[in-house]
């Protein structure tokens, strides 16, 4: 009686003709069953077996089964194998963990444990296997490891168990429990029974990487073991081995066993080395089979092998032929081969030793790239050809790439942008080139290449005042092609606005003609765009002051004056004004060039581990920087952001929103006006400048949420007071956060003045009803604070974010927070939340540079007692001197280098501009390591000043 | 607009397969068999949208047939269309089966090359496509007379009716055919109730006559009524409301519209002349009185009672009473008073046969289940009681009043004609819950 016979009953002889008469002939089947196994009647054990494994396949066939189960139970306790068989199959299939027979089941699992009866034993281990649920796990996960070690068990039970064990700790690691046995699981590895070693192998393989130190004596018995396997001669291992390699998933088993550990002590390292050799050379004999399983099973425990060697990465010799031999599968017939070979070798550019010897199959694998048919095969190469790029080659690859990229499949072009992107300013030697290949590819892969690769060649070139004039030039000559990518609009609008004056003395390239040049791109780009090149033509207006007559004309044009879109009026209007009221010396200052960006990690090269996942990329890139630091020294960015507190998205990084006011980075063009007027009447101290392309700079809602959402949720939870803590260092973030409501802040100050936007999410699929958020300020805040608010809708949709915008004035110091009081109607419930909205003394600091005497001079002018606070308290955090860097900065104040004379001290100095007054303020940390202490002091012109920020500074550390 | 129409045998083979327009390509039959005659989870929307293609699909036995579109058509209409093929075919063959389907595929083309124009409906009446599709084969060729009979037929005004038809006797047969649709409460209360109702004539009359049909319809004889008061109360009780109704092309819509006077040129032959829908003042034939008592986990029992509720000289046909059993049900044991009752473990339900019943009776069936324990916590959901009877007359209250035939060419007259009417009221869904 087989399954194959029970579906002959249950499905009839001739096919049922449809699903009605299926289900028909299966319920008429299962009331048979139902009235056999109403309990007044004793079923014989046979018939118990033939019904219990009808409802098995009535259940396999997708039909619910509730009943039946006490029988398989029944079953289980039978002497007959075949009984026992189909009990254990039933139960574990079907029986679900929270089942009340599950006593019952473990019991009966327990006694054929123990009753030495193999095959009994076997079929108990294979179905806690098979089941391997928490509860299993729990009743047997202590029996299974004596069943294992015990001298008397059976190999084949031995095998199971292993298995078993290996399934229990793969779902609850916890629960099994580490002991003795492990040491003599470690000897299963000399076991005669090659079956026992393999299933021994995935075991400790498993173990080993949590408890690498438990296992530790594995490796000598692994490396014996496959020098044992891989000496012999094919026809020793018998029924192990499989077309004429010896035991090959042995091999490969033990081969990854090998790789959780460092390369073994020098005893143990000369026969693993003759292993590898071994498994090299065998690689060079020819086939002793032209089956495919042959080559499979052969080059399976060779790639292994590689891999290992790979791993260790100390034995040149091995690594050189490793990859020589790689190279030979570069050409092979055999797809999966040539990727295989493609994917090692990606890893083994990233050897020092073997990093020459892959450069010399380049021509091989451009050639593969060309010619190649698979689509997979193809992106490996590329990724091998980044991987294996120096300074030596980088022209060579980045030029395949470039004329790969016209050709390449749509969904690797952006990836294939990327690289090129960072491989052009990696290894960039002269900088036209590099301006060269990017515009090149904003030409050919136009849509693929992302915002940060263009704000990059912006950086680059502001950064470097030896391209300006070529990179002028070269985009002028590119946005001349009758049409250009959108991308190659911006760059080059951005570009021709700062440096368009370099190439202006060429009559081909008069500022007339470079106007008139972009202003015929205008009409077919997207706002953004537009945006960007309206601020070009503020900044020609100052460039070329003879062609500002024509720029006003085009500003003043119905079709940007009053143009649908807010933003693109909103900038002409403004610099219409601006270039009729303002005098040149103004234009001149508020125009000025951009200063250089801060040097970072590149965003692209975030963009890129972002889009591989972190795992592969970084290794390299980490491995990769490390070497190539010396060569390029200088464009290598330092990560000096890198860990600062948080990580804003990369686009507005680039510009410098994120983590607080770089210096002299330029504040956002006013949206709203206010902020432009403060440019006009404080002409002289204004270092504002207009950045073409700065409403990135705008807190637009989706960079918010997006910021928001990526905010760690858990930070709700800590206590209001620190919540206002984390927002002392920081503008944006989550302020609060429940199962209704997330409320997201994002602010910006400028000396007195501040706006701050407030994102309330409904988390909910429910409206919110009569959604009231109010400030709340006591008296005394009232008057040294100004805050206006406008109310926002009273209903917010399931789902939905509203924003709502707060302008901050600081008329005088404070010290208190604003409440935010919330009330809304959720369901039938009245909610009411409070939370202090994080609005500091420190918001309204603008940051000043001075040099070591003038600091001094300052701070012995406020020599008196009380305008000096100290304060000596314990560090909370970590000693970071990199993260109190970016607080300090992030605090608001200047951070000044090579002021103090103790180098491992900070020094800030800042003002704090309230409206009745800017209070002077100098700060100085000293940082005790061994203490683990800090001593803060500040001098400030004002004491409550002092007093306030020393508080909300002692706080962060 | 239908695109494309394909019929399909159970295991979903392609049976016919005919494509009226461009956008609907040769995977498109793949798709439905794919997504609903194979899909894992029985499909029970007749209308699957796959792909933005939209497939209507009915079933007849073991037959499917699936109308595609990638428009956004009328589905009333493509169902209509539908079950008008069924009936053309079946009018043909028989039988929609498989096997007539093969044999006569020839045939079944040559029809949908007829009914449906480039998606478009066409002339689906049966009488009319009889004269032109013949099964007889080869026929001797048609004189150019008779050819271009059928062209101005087909393409004139009256596309049902040929000319020149001749009867020795002129008869006709009136069938009302009615539904009667119920879901009722334990304890009696009607929940819904509805009655869909035909008028199907079949007609053997010469000439082109003028027919005129009348019935019982509220609105018509409250207008006749208005002249003499007395009638109204008397003829006010016997008058019935139609909620809605549709007609036979052949019916002249406009003066419906204008008399409420149903006027028309029969086809020669069956044909149905209305379609209509009653919900008020039901005559619900039979009453269910279920009585269920679980004892214990595992026994149930069930004592149903049923009562006619029709005049004692007529005599309903074809009773048949269906109690669902729980899906546990180990073993069940009947007593009914009259015809005969049966567990049927297939269907899960107890089905009680009696073959006739009078009027104003009443009969008793109790059943003892026995239900097998299980570790299933779900409750049984008792599924309602329903029941399938005939009986003759008209639940609904609808009464054929005259039907007149007028044919001024031909001498003879209305009194001539022999009418024939009979009533047949039928189970649609009669459910009661229990």
């Amino acid at each position: 009686m087989c399954v194959a016979d029970t579906a002959r009953d249950v499905s009839g002889n001739a096919h049922c003709k449809s699903k009605e008469a299926e289900i028909k002939r299966i319920n008429k089947e299962l009331a048979n069953i139902r009235s056999k196994f109403k309990g007044d009647k004793a079923l014989d054990g046979y018939s118990k077996k033939k019904y219990v494994c009808k409802l098995l396949f009535i259940f396999l066939l997708g039909h619910d089964i509730d009943f039946g189960h006490m029988e398989a139970v029944n079953l289980l306790s039978s002497n007959r194998y075949t009984e026992k068989q189909i009990g254990y199959l039933f139960i574990s299939v079907l029986v679900n963990s929270n089942s009340e027979l599950i006593r019952l089941i473990n019991n009966a699992i327990k006694n054929d444990l123990a009753s030495r009866n193999p095959t009994f034993m076997g079929l108990a281990l294979h179905c806690i296997a098979n089941v391997g649920s928490r509860e299993m796990a729990e009743a047997f996960a202590g029996e299974i490891p004596k069943i294992l070690v015990a001298g008397d068990t059976m190999d084949s039970v031995k095998q199971s168990a292993a298995l078993c064990l290996l399934r229990l700790y793969r779902t609850s690691p916890d629960l099994v429990p580490m002991g003795d046995w492990t040491s003599r699981v470690v000897h299963l590895l000399n076991d005669q029974h090659l079956g026992v070693v393999t299933a021994a192998t995935s075991l400790i393989t498993t173990l080993a990487q949590k408890n690498p130190e438990e296992f530790k004596t594995s490796v000598s018995l692994a490396v014996s073991r496959l020098s044992r396997i891989v000496t012999s001669a094919s026809t020793d291992l018998q029924d192990y081995t499989y077309y004429f390699v010896p035991a090959p998933w042995l091999s490969v088993k033990l081969l990854r066993l090998l790789q959780c550990y460092p390369p073994p002590d020098p005893a143990v390292r000369g026969r693993l080395t003759e292993c590898l050799e071994t498994i090299l050379n065998k690689a060079q004999e020819p086939p002793k089979s032209k089956k495919v399983q042959h080559s499979n099973a052969k080059n399976a425990v060779l790639f292994e092998a590689i891999s290992l060697i790979i791993h260790h990465d100390s034995e040149p010799n091995l690594l050189v032929r490793a990859c020589n031999q790689l190279g030979q599968f570069l050409q092979h017939r055999e797809t999966n081969l040539r990727y295989l070979a493609l994917e090692s070798m990606c890893t083994l550019a990233s050897s020092e030793f073997s990093h020459e010897a892959v450069k010399t199959h380049i021509e091989t694998v451009i050639n593969a790239l060309k010619t190649e048919r698979d689509v997979s095969v193809r992106q490996r190469a590329v990724d091998l050809l980044y991987a294996m790029c120096d300074r030596s080659n980088a022209q060579q690859i980045v030029a395949e790439m470039l004329n790969y990229l016209e050709t390449a499949d749509y969904s690797i072009r952006e990836e294939i942008v990327l690289k090129v992107a960072i491989l052009a300013e990696k290894y960039a030697v002269d900088y036209t080139w590099y301006v060269d290949t990017i515009l090149n590819l904003i030409r050919i892969a136009g849509d693929y290449v992302s915002e940060e690769v263009w704000y990059r060649v912006i950086q680059i070139v502001i950064n470097r005042d030896d391209v300006q004039g070529y990179a002028a030039k070269t985009v002028f000559e590119a946005l001349q092609a009758p049409a250009c990518h959108e991308n190659l609009v911006k760059v080059g609008g951005y570009i021709l606005g700062e440096f368009g004056n370099l190439i202006a003395g060429d009559p081909r390239s008069s500022p007339l003609i470079q106007f008139n040049l972009l202003h015929s791109k205008f009409h077919l780009c997207s706002v953004p765009t537009r945006a960007l090149l309206l601020s070009t033509y503020i900044k020609f207006v100052n460039l070329f002051p003879e062609i500002k007559t024509t720029i006003q004309d085009v500003l003043r044009s119905d079709s940007q004056l009053k143009n649908a879109d807010v933003e693109l009026q909103q900038r002409a209007v403004e610099y219409l004004r601006l270039s009729t009221i303002a005098s040149t010396d103004i234009l001149a200052t508020v125009l000025e060039e951009m200063p250089p960006f801060p040097e970072r990690e590149s965003s692209i090269l975030a963009k890129l581990k972002k889009k591989k996942g972190p795992s592969t990329v970084t290794d390299l890139e980490e491995t990769k920087k490390e070497r190539s630091a010396d060569m390029n020294g200088g464009t290598e960015p330092a990560p000096v952001n890198a860990s600062a507190v948080s990580t804003p998205s990369p686009s507005a990084d680039l510009l410098g929103l994120g983590t607080g006011p770089p210096p002299n980075a330029a504040p956002a063009p006013a949206s709203s006006g206010s902020l432009l007027v403060d440019v006009f009447s404080e002409p002289a101290s204004a270092v504002t400048q207009l950045a073409p392309g700065s409403q990135e700079n705008f807190a637009s809602p989706d960079l918010a949420s997006s910021e928001l959402v990526s905010e760690e949720p858990s930070e709700a939870a800590r206590g209001a007071d620190e919540l206002t803590h984390k927002f002392v260092c920081k503008n944006n973030g989550v302020l609060f956060e429940n199962q209704l409501l997330q409320i997201g802040l994002k602010s910006e100050f400028r000396q007195n003045l501040g706006r701050m936007f407030i994102f309330y999410g409904n988390k909910t699929s429910t409206q919110f009803l009569t959604f009231t958020p109010t400030l709340i300020c006591s008296d005394e805040l009232q008057s040294n604070l100004n805050l206006q608010t406008k109310p926002v809708d009273p209903t917010v949709d399931g789902g939905a974010q509203v924003q709502q915008v707060v302008n901050i004035e600081c008329i005088s110091d404070f010290t208190e927070a604003p409440v935010l009081n919330i009330q809304f109607r959720y369901g039938g419930t009245f909610q009411n939340v409070s939370v202090k909205l994080p609005i500091t003394l420190n918001k309204f600091f603008q940051p000043t540079e001075m040099a070591s005497q003038d600091f001094f001079q300052r701070w012995k002018q406020l020599s008196n007692p009380q305008q000096e606070v100290q304060n000596i308290f314990k560090a909370k955090h970590p000693m970071d001197p990199e993260i109190t860097k970016a607080k300090i900065i992030g605090f608001g104040s200047a951070l000044l280098e090579e002021v103090d004379p103790n180098p491992a001290n900070f020094v800030g100095a800042g003002i704090i501009h309230t409206r009745t007054a800017q209070i002077g303020c100098l700060l100085r940390l000293e940082p005790n390591l061994q203490a683990q202490m800090y001593r803060l002091t500040l001098r400030t012109s004002k004491e409550t000043v002092s007093q306030r920020l020393c508080e909300l500074l002692s706080e962060q550390f | 607009m239908i695109g494309g129409l394909f019929i399909y045998n159970h295991k979903g083979e392609v049976l016919i397969s005919r494509v009226y327009r461009d956008d609907i390509g040769r995977n498109a039959v793949d798709a439905f068999r794919v997504n609903v005659i194979h899909a894992r989870q029985q499909v029970r929307s007749p209308v699957t949208n796959i792909a933005r293609t939209s497939f209507f699909h009915v079933k007849r036995s073991n037959i499917w047939l699936a109308a595609v579109t990638k428009q956004n058509v009328n589905a009333a209409m493509v169902f209509e269309f539908l079950y008008k093929m069924c009936d053309v075919m079946a009018a043909y063959f028989g039988k929609i089966s498989e096997e007539n389907i093969k044999n006569n595929f020839v045939l079944i083309y040559e029809l949908l090359d007829e009914i449906l124009d480039f998606g478009y409906p066409q002339n689906s009446e049966t009488g009319a496509l009889k004269t032109f599709i013949t099964q007889q084969g080869i026929k001797s060729q048609l004189t150019k007379e008779e050819q271009s009979q059928i062209t101005s037929q087909v393409t004139g005004q009256i596309g049902w009716r040929r000319e020149g038809i001749k009867y020795r006797r002129n008869e006709l047969f009136l069938d009302v055919l009615e539904s009667v649709n119920l879901l009722m409460s334990p304890q009696g209360q009607v929940l819904s109730a509805h009655v869909s109702g035909r008028v199907v004539m079949k007609s053997y009359l010469s000439g082109m006559p003028e027919c005129k049909f009348g019935m019982n319809d509220k609105i018509v004889i409250e207008k006749q009524g208005k002249g003499t008061a007395d009638e109204t109360g008397k003829s006010g009780k016997q008058s019935i409301a139609i909620d809605d109704c549709t007609f036979h092309q052949c019916v002249r819509l406009s003066k419906f519209d204008s008399e409420r006077s149903i006027s028309f040129i029969p086809p020669d032959g069956e044909f149905e002349l209305m379609r209509y829908r009653t919900t008020k003042d039901i005559i619900l034939p039979f009453r269910v009185i279920p009585l269920v008592r679980e004892v214990g986990r595992t026994k149930l029992e069930v004592k149903v009672v049923i009562k006619s509720n029709f005049k004692p000289s007529l005599l309903a046909q074809k009773i048949e009473v269906r109690i669902p059993t729980p899906l546990n049900t180990s073993g069940v044991q009947v007593i009914c008073m009259k015809g005969k009752a049966k567990y049927k473990a297939s269907e899960n339900a107890i089905v009680w046969k009696i073959k006739r019943m009078a009027g104003m009776k009443e009969s008793q069936i109790s059943a003892e289940i026995e239900l097998l324990p299980t570790n299933d916590k779900k409750k049984w959901a008792r599924p309602p009681i329903s029941m399938n009877f005939e009986v003759p007359f008209a639940p609904s209250g609808l009464k054929v009043r005259y039907l007149k035939v007028f044919e001024p060419k031909l001498n003879y007259s209305d009194h001539d004609v022999i009418k024939w009417v009979r009533y047949i009221g039928r189970s649609g869904i009669y459910e009661t819950r229990c």
